[in-house]
């Protein structure tokens, strides 16, 4: 038996929280699906903590998009009944796990992003918005050790490794655009000084990956031109995919609860 | 049984003591005062609301300590207690007090540093070893059996062991 996905009231609050939550779900998710099956034990255990964070993050705001919103949703409801039009995740973050070295170029393009952009967040007047980003600031820093780490060990490791690092970079590259961008309502809530310009961010963010990727004996790529889509429910046919395993219990028994 | 003699200090001080005898129940060692998880006790007539700050976002053990200071404050008399979480300002391991700080190292668990350490992308830090002191240990997992936990190993008595990350 099917069940109706919910309806969203997106004000520029619940949007702006809805897509921060999406990007958090999505990719601890993906991380999640590494479980019993990365090369190493501390891998295995890594990949589940950070996937761990990640969905933490994720419930956190979505309770607040729900408190936002004002109507009868709850993390639950936003994590299980929207269907993939109502996600607004970065493309960046559902993109398949692929070999070891794509998912730990996809972790660190999002963990370099998402300490600068945490960080920038913890003096938001908003007060819950504000936690929020201090806990996943400390937690993104983590993040972003370990996937540079990683970067490091692959790149400047054997040809095998190497070349897998680079190919990854390259094919990610062109989803990283969509985390600077921003829309009419998103940019209405940073001239109310709610949330920051994550445009700001990017040069910061290109010192840190340029500093890791070339320890790692590789370089970013010069292309400069950018998939978008993610922001405005527009995904890559992965995320189809992905919803259809995470949301399979609450759509096949709905309203199930532990 | 609460009965109307009792002050209502009294009675806040018997609900934060049941409250505050919750552990972790992943380091069971550690009350939830001890790790700065407990923020508020209060009263309202003789019905209870408990504040508590999530630490790590990912920590499976924060429902779990939700459930049982419920239990706790009903075996003490309490009826329907109601638990809220607060998220500001965030939790962090600078609020864990030094008497946790030294049970959480009789048990083996180095206890958190000071939380400058953590900012620098490869920085070195010195962890003392729990079992004999030794400050010679090397780092083997960022990420260890719980959210809060890294994975060290000491070079002088070759024990790993875990420690408790600054957060």
């Amino acid at each position: 038996m099917a069940i109706a996905n919910i309806q969203v009231c997106e004000t520029p609050l619940v949007l702006y929280t809805l897509r921060r939550a999406d990007d958090a779900l999505i990719l601890g998710h993906r991380l999640s699906e590494w479980c019993g099956h990365a090369p190493m034990l501390e891998e295995d255990m890594a990949l589940s903590n950070i996937a761990l964070d990640l969905i933490g993050q994720a419930r956190e705001l979505y309770t607040y998009a729900a408190k936002a919103e004002g109507r009868d949703n709850d993390e639950d409801k936003l994590a299980y009944l929207r269907d993939v039009r109502q996600y607004r995740n970065l493309l960046l973050v559902e993109q398949p796990n692929g070999d070891f070295a794509q998912t730990m170029v996809r972790q660190f393009f999002y963990s370099a992003f998402a300490d600068l952009y945490w960080r920038a967040m913890m003096s938001s007047p908003d007060t819950t918005l504000a936690a929020i980003a201090a806990k996943s600031e400390k937690e993104s820093a983590y993040h972003l050790r370990h996937a540079s780490e990683w970067i490091i060990r692959l790149g400047d490791g054997t040809d095998e490794s190497r070349a897998r690092a680079q190919g990854a970079i390259d094919h990610l590259w062109a989803f990283t655009g969509e985390m600077f961008a921003v829309d009419d309502g998103e940019r209405a809530l940073i001239h109310a000084g709610i949330a920051i310009d994550p445009g700001t961010l990017r040069g910061r963010w290109l010192t840190t990956l340029s500093g890791v990727v070339s320890e790692a004996t590789l370089h970013l790529p010069q292309n400069d031109w950018m998939q978008q889509g993610g922001r405005a429910g527009r995904h890559s046919e992965h995320l189809g995919h992905l919803l259809s395993e995470l949301q399979s219990m609450q759509r096949t028994f709905p309203g199930q609860t532990w | 049984m609460v009965t109307v003699l009792e002050h209502d200090s009294e009675l806040r001080q018997r609900a934060w003591d049941a409250a505050a005898s919750v552990v972790d129940p992943e380091i069971p060692v550690l009350t939830i005062a001890d790790l700065g998880v407990l923020r508020d006790v209060t009263l309202d007539g003789d019905h209870v609301e408990v504040a508590i700050t999530p630490t790590y976002s990912g920590c499976p053990a924060m429902n779990m300590i939700a459930l049982e200071i419920e239990v706790a404050l009903e075996r003490a008399g309490f009826h329907r207690p109601k638990i809220r979480t607060v998220l500001s300002p965030a939790w962090t391991t600078d609020w864990m007090s030094e008497e946790g700080r030294r049970k959480l190292a009789a048990y083996g668990i180095a206890p958190p540093q000071a939380s400058h350490s953590r900012r620098a992308l490869f920085g070195e830090q010195a962890v003392a070893c729990p079992q004999c002191g030794s400050d010679k240990t090397e780092l083997l997992s960022e990420f260890g059996s719980t959210s809060c936990k890294a994975l060290w190993r000491c070079k002088s008595c070759r024990e790993p062991f875990d420690y408790f990350k600054c957060h």
